[in-house]
């Protein structure tokens, strides 16, 4: 399934919009996003995974997991290197899916419940392996190298004050400019 | 590049083109020898070397691999070994092995650390013994390492150095922030801060350029080769005398013996997997303290059923590694210790074991920060701080430009029992037996720990920090990166694998000559394990001309 159709295939979200646009600022950036395709998930796992990853990383006045692209970032974690996690997540996300559907009867997505409800569902999981393992991989792809497909705009580095300069020059921070004495 | 064919008999045949490997193939290559040096890991150039802290620090492009390179582990003899997930021991796996990646501390040991014996007499459940050589015959071949690879830093700034016949050939490299600080607390202290010693360029040296403070020193290969690695020095050198041939994607799997018990070369996969003989008069291996004992354990025949070189049973023994805590504390300011190098400041004054404080041990602590993005995310925050969420991301966003660590850099006892040995289950994909480590700390060592660990809390609250905290860790970080003693160096062939020089006490023409000689460890062991490499790559040479090997 394309990008483009599981986009089409969702409720656009400004953020998803945003996140669009995003990557199209990325296409034009040096290291742009190296896929347009979902190789490991299905669109509904992806939509609830970008939603976990948004809770723990979320947007406030500045942009979090979502607008940085994390979610391609896992997904190609899951197609390549972290192949064999990707057990962890249908099992996750089936465990989610019981307790969601038992605290909030009626609902019918972790996606779709309001932010509150959301951060109570992952705390009560947040001792998992499962959580732990989509915590790893949000903060991967939202830190790590853009070329991944996440960190989109340098949106994770930004946010740290990170520069990923070929070089720099004394002095470097605070105390090492601090006039000698 | 000069190319042998595998049934022409080199001189020398070097197994692992790694911090040890690099300098003995340039040194024997210039002398005018024949030499081919097998590598199990990939030929990488500068371009191959991106900031990209995925791949060198998930995925651990320039070190061994859990998923190729098995490990299983036991903390005693009396466990079964369970097999790892993660790494347990850590080294390179490229041409200029671990010195590609290295943090590039490049400390001398100190004059006492090749007497601990005699000074100490002993310590119950350890195996100390002194070295066969003294600092004194060492010195020569410190000073030529440094002046060769190109070493920063400045001689008589740290009052408990050892005598050197030469500076330092480059001046140190500019001091951070985390420095600045440390050097006011350890001066408060009444400390004797110094600039580390490193073995990166601070200025243009012999054709290679200054370093550029791009701040991807430790985990990564260095895109500018200011980075002294072997890769960037020896390796060249020993290419341009057109007698040395750099075999990549060679993976040794056993040292073959003749019926009169010398070798005659060894066996090893190539990139396709296929098995090839390369014949040698002599062989040197140079592939580690874990690997080295593993293929001499591999290379097992009628002759020498225990392994080669193995008669006493002492390869693989007396297992030491890098020992040390880290503590962390932020500050009030930015220190953005992301630039540049990883340290700049040092002290030695607890190095030295002291009978007063009731344990055998002492080290060194520097200054640093070896945390990337990703990593200060996953695990840069202090112990009780949110995990996610809107808090953690705030925290994140203000911590990860005003955290610095103190790391200690102690010393390991050798111990009977710590050990790598081969596993009896478990193989790799090549079907060889899967590496065996049988280790935990001696308790002095966990003393000795705890005590630098409160000198490194110390020195953060004296610098001022508004929070300080140490990691939470049972022994010390993992994976270990200093793998030492395993074949050992000594007089006694009952007690030692190799001689002063470097040659099996059991099998004349080979050598051994990488971290597995080391008798003691203490804290950076590159400098050392370089210098062993100049002094005996030329004790070789000149035997090799008299025709006694």
């Amino acid at each position: 399934m394309t990008r483009r159709r599981w986009l089409a295939s969702t409720p656009l979200t400004a953020a998803v919009l945003a996140a669009q646009e995003h990557a199209h600022q990325a296409a034009r950036s040096p290291q742009p996003p190296a896929f347009a395709a979902f190789a490991a998930l299905t669109g509904a796992e992806a939509r609830e995974i970008e939603a976990i990853a948004a809770q723990i990383i979320p947007a406030d006045d500045t942009p979090g997991a979502r607008e940085a692209g994390v979610i391609y970032f896992i997904d190609r974690a899951l197609a390549t290197f972290d192949k064999d996690k990707r057990a962890v997540y249908t099992e996750g996300l089936k465990d989610l899916d019981a307790r969601r559907a038992t605290l909030f009867p009626g609902s019918r997505s972790f996606a779709e419940l309001d932010s509150d409800s959301q951060i109570r569902l992952l705390r009560a999981i947040e001792k998992s392996d499962f959580f732990e393992l989509v915590r790893s991989h949000a903060i991967l792809g939202f830190f790590g190298n853009p070329s991944y497909g996440g960190n989109r705009d340098q949106i994770g580095w930004k946010l740290i004050g990170f520069e990923d300069r070929a070089q720099f020059q004394p002095p470097f921070g605070y105390y090492d400019a601090e006039p000698k004495g | 590049m000069k190319q042998y064919r595998p049934d022409e008999e080199v001189d020398f045949l070097i197994i692992g083109a790694g911090a040890s490997g690099g300098i003995m193939a340039k040194e024997l290559s210039t002398a005018g020898f024949s030499v081919v040096v097998l590598e199990q890991g990939p030929y990488l150039r500068e371009k191959d070397f991106q900031h990209d802290e995925i791949k060198n620090t998930v995925l651990g492009a320039l070190t061994n691999h859990p998923s190729h390179q098995p490990q299983t582990h036991r903390a005693s003899k009396s466990e079964p070994a369970r097999l790892l997930k993660q790494k347990y021991l850590q080294y390179g796996r490229q041409v200029g092995g671990g010195s590609v990646h290295f943090t590039a501390n490049y400390w001398r040991l100190w004059e006492s650390d090749f007497q601990q014996k005699s000074k100490w007499g002993g310590v119950p459940g350890a195996v100390l013994a002194d070295w066969p050589i003294t600092y004194a015959e060492l010195e020569p071949y410190y000073t030529k390492g440094e002046e060769e690879l190109g070493v920063s830093g400045i001689a008589g700034v740290n009052p408990f150095e050892a005598w050197r016949s030469k500076p330092y050939p480059l001046p140190p490299m500019p001091v951070k922030s985390s420095g600045v600080l440390f050097e006011r607390a350890t001066r408060k202290l009444g400390l004797h801060p110094f600039p580390a010693p490193l073995a990166i360029l601070s200025q243009p040296y012999r054709g290679r350029g200054a370093c550029v403070h791009c701040g991807f020193c430790e985990f990564f290969g260095c895109e500018m080769r200011a980075k002294s690695s072997t890769l960037a020095t020896v390796i060249p050198a020993a290419e341009r005398t057109s007698r040395c041939e750099i075999r990549p994607d060679s993976y040794t799997r056993k040292i073959e013996t003749g019926s009169n018990g010398r070798a005659t070369g060894a066996i090893y996969f190539d990139a396709n997997r296929r098995e090839v003989l390369q014949r040698a008069k002599a062989v040197i291996v140079c592939a580690n303290g874990s690997e080295t004992p593993r293929l001499l354990l591999m290379s097992k025949s009628s002759q020498f059923p225990q392994g080669l070189a193995n008669r006493n049973g002492l390869v693989g023994k007396y297992l030491m590694v890098d020992a040390g805590y880290e503590v962390h504390g932020t500050f009030e300011h930015e220190l953005n210790e992301y630039k540049s190098v990883q340290a700049t400041r040092a002290i030695h004054d607890f190095y030295e074991p002291d009978p007063k404080r009731g344990f055998y041990g002492g080290g060194g602590i520097d200054a640093r920060f070896d945390y990337y993005p990703a990593s200060f995310a996953l695990g840069g925050l202090p112990p009780n701080a949110p995990r996610w969420g809107r808090e953690w991301k705030a925290m994140v966003a203000r911590n990860f430009n005003r955290t610095m660590s103190l790391l200690a850099h102690a010393t390991c006892l050798a111990r009977e029992q710590n050990s790598i040995s081969l596993d009896s289950e478990v193989k790799d994909p090549w079907g060889l037996p899967a590496m065996r480590i049988t280790f935990s700390f001696h308790p002095d060592d966990m003393r000795n720990m705890r005590f630098l660990l409160d000198r490194q809390m110390e020195i953060l609250q004296a610098a001022g920090a508004q929070k300080a905290w140490p990691d939470t860790a049972d022994e010390s970080l993992l994976p270990h990166n200093h793998l030492l003693g395993t074949c050992r160096m000594g007089n006694d062939p009952a007690t030692s694998v190799v001689d002063r020089h470097h040659r099996t006490h059991d099998v004349p023409n080979l050598f051994l000559v990488d971290g597995s000689s080391l008798v003691t460890a203490c804290c950076q062991p590159t400098c050392t394990i370089q210098a062993l490499a100049y002094r005996a790559a030329d004790h070789i040479g000149q035997q090799a001309r008299r025709n006694a090997i």
